[in-house]
């Protein structure tokens, strides 16, 4: 029987009531969000759970939203697969822009150690509990995090890559 | 010898200084790269070495890190190819159509069953150049070096149908938003037709030269062995996860470009060490070259090469001098001004190391708001260290050569 994305839901909530949220299917993915401090309880729970069983740490990054308010500035996104169901989930967690911490889950899944010092790297999200969270493919001695939005790719005078000199603003469309 | 100097907090620092052996002799460091010509590609790793056995590894990464997603986060859609093709560059054409792929899942457009034959064969195509580099520079590695010249040489085929397709060899950027920026020429499938009858033959020799061979068995079998387990937690996928056991294939989990319509079977390995991850590969060649004679066979006939987006796809030149209508779709394509929707998706495919996947994030504008790539090297190297540890030095260069490590993909 296949692994239903209700099913997951209402797993969810009943253990985690209503830090876990915003249940919705995103193209084919089935997609919702986790209060920052229990992302490591319910992410031990979707791998332990027999019935859930999400085996898989497909993918972990981070995404950096400036112009949100000051608890969502940072967002930490999960991909979890289930092989043997075939079933994929996106997890998503927001945190703080002063101080983004979250606890690390490399103790449940080994290759989130590379993936959350990436993460580190680019954001500055400190993950609590990673046996070694330094910098890993940019230099050490940076003092920035490049792919937070502030961080100017190149001459900043330089407008002709603006999208407002394109006859255009951010969510102009309506598709 | 002169002495080791290391910062207090090393943790090597600990060994070198306090532990000795017992006949007296000292452990040493050995930095193997960044710039070693056995390592194929800028790794570098600190061992601390007994003798010649490795006790312990640090990988350092991050040679070739060239910030793609912070490029990408300021180029339009369509100028994202190139920087994919620059990730695992032994198979562009792979990334090439899976960020297409990706595209066309976010604008929902469906392309037409012939151009989706097309990208299959040159994506298995470009699986058979990326396993052959694969295999025969693990012959290199373990003093093999005539399989390697042998099977470049088919390489080169490759990359000149490659030409054919879209004028480009290395790093191909490939397609366009839909399908292909022109249709194949009657002298790509020639050239097809000629590699499918040739190459085989050159295969076999190669896999006579080293599946039995005595030398390479010995090198290679019960060398950097991972189980299926811990490969799993490292995220393992794609060929190297097969040889541990574990048949996950993306084109079978979740068919793309119309992966279902063919027979194929899944190689799997049993133990995960080198051997069988030589094998896994020299396996899938054989099933890519079967999937590639099954598309040409089912060919649809007609000549559509893409879908009909004029939104997305740019009209031919020609048209956009003679024909108003074309001349705004020109114009809105290449400023940017397309409708694009809010949305985040992951699409995955099976590239030449494992699950390749796109995860992009739009918000409307005319560049992705963010794009992450998962990439399998950068991923599955992280357990390098746990396999080497109690090896031999130059078996730690011939479990590096068949994990198939990619500089490019590993530091993207």
């Amino acid at each position: 029987m296949a692994l239903e994305s209700l099913d997951i839901q209402n797993k969810l909530q009943e253990t985690f009531g209503d830090n876990v949220k915003y249940f919705r299917t995103e193209y084919d993915m089935f997609v919702f969000e986790v209060d920052s401090d229990v992302i490591y309880n319910v992410i031990k729970f979707l791998k332990e759970e027999p019935s859930l069983n999400f085996n898989f740490l497909t993918d972990l990054c981070g995404i950096h939203y400036p112009d949100s308010q000051e608890n969502e500035k940072f967002c930490v996104v999960y991909h979890l697969h289930n092989w043997f169901e075939n079933k994929r989930i996106r997890v998503k967690t927001f945190l703080n822009g002063t101080n983004p911490e979250v606890k690390s889950i490399t103790s449940l899944y080994n290759c989130a150690d590379w993936m959350e010092r990436e993460t580190f790297d680019f954001y500055g999200i400190q993950f609590e509990g990673h046996p070694n969270l330094v910098r890993i493919l940019n230099m050490d001695e940076m003092v920035s995090f490049p792919m937070r939005k502030e961080y100017p790719m190149e001459d900043s005078g330089r407008t002709d890559k603006d999208d407002r000199f394109f006859g255009r603003t951010v969510n102009n469309t309506t598709i | 010898m002169g002495k080791v100097v290391l910062p207090a907090d090393h943790r090597y620092y600990k060994y070198i200084e306090e532990r000795h052996n017992e006949d007296g002799s000292e452990l040493a460091i050995l930095n193997l790269g960044p710039t070693h010509p056995a390592t194929h590609g800028i790794f570098q790793n600190i061992l601390l070495m007994d003798g010649e056995r490795i006790l312990d590894a640090e990988p350092t990464i991050g040679y070739i890190h060239r910030a793609f997603e912070k490029i990408a986060e300021n180029r339009p859609f369509y100028q994202i190819t190139p920087l994919t093709d620059r990730m695992n560059y032994c198979s562009s054409p792979i990334n090439n159509m899976a960020w297409w792929m990706t595209i066309e899942k976010l604008l929902n457009i469906e392309v037409p069953k012939r151009a989706q034959y097309l990208r299959v064969i040159v994506m298995e195509l470009a699986r058979i150049t990326d396993h052959l580099i694969c295999n025969s520079i693990l012959g290199v590695d373990t003093g093999a070096y005539t399989g390697f010249l042998y099977v470049f040489q088919f390489r080169e085929k490759v990359y000149e149908i490659y030409e054919e397709i879209c004028g480009a060899r290395l790093t191909t950027n490939m397609g366009r938003i839909g399908g292909f920026e022109r249709d194949w020429s009657p002298k790509a499938f020639e050239l097809l037709d000629t590699f499918l009858k040739e190459f085989p033959i050159a295969w076999k020799e190669f896999e006579n030269l080293f599946t039995r061979n005595r030398i390479f068995i010995d090198r290679t079998v019960n060398v950097g062995g991972i189980s299926a387990e811990k490969a799993m937690a490292y995220g393992f996928t794609g060929p190297n996860l097969r040889a541990a056991g574990v048949d996950y294939d993306v084109r079978i989990a979740q068919p793309y470009s119309s992966y279902e319509d063919f027979e194929f079977n899944v190689p799997v390995g049993k133990s995960g060490d080198t051997y069988d991850r030589f094998c896994v590969r020299n396996a899938e060649v054989w099933e890519s070259l079967s999937i590639i004679r099954q598309a040409l066979d089912k060919m649809p006939e007609g000549n559509e090469y893409h879908a009909d987006v004029p939104d997305y796809y740019l009209p031919p030149k020609e048209d956009v001098y003679n024909n108003m209508e074309a001349l705004i779709y020109h114009f809105k394509i290449v400023m940017g001004e397309v409708p694009v929707p809010v949305a985040e998706i992951y699409h995955p495919v099976e590239g030449g190391n494992g699950e390749l996947g796109f995860y992009l994030v739009t918000d409307g504008s005319r560049t992705p708001y963010r794009l992450h790539f998962r990439r399998p090297c950068f991923i599955y190297y992280q357990a390098y260290p746990e396999m080497i540890k109690g090896a031999m030095l130059s078996d730690a260069i011939a479990i590096l050569s068949s994990l198939n490590v990619i500089a490019g993909e590993l530091d993207a």
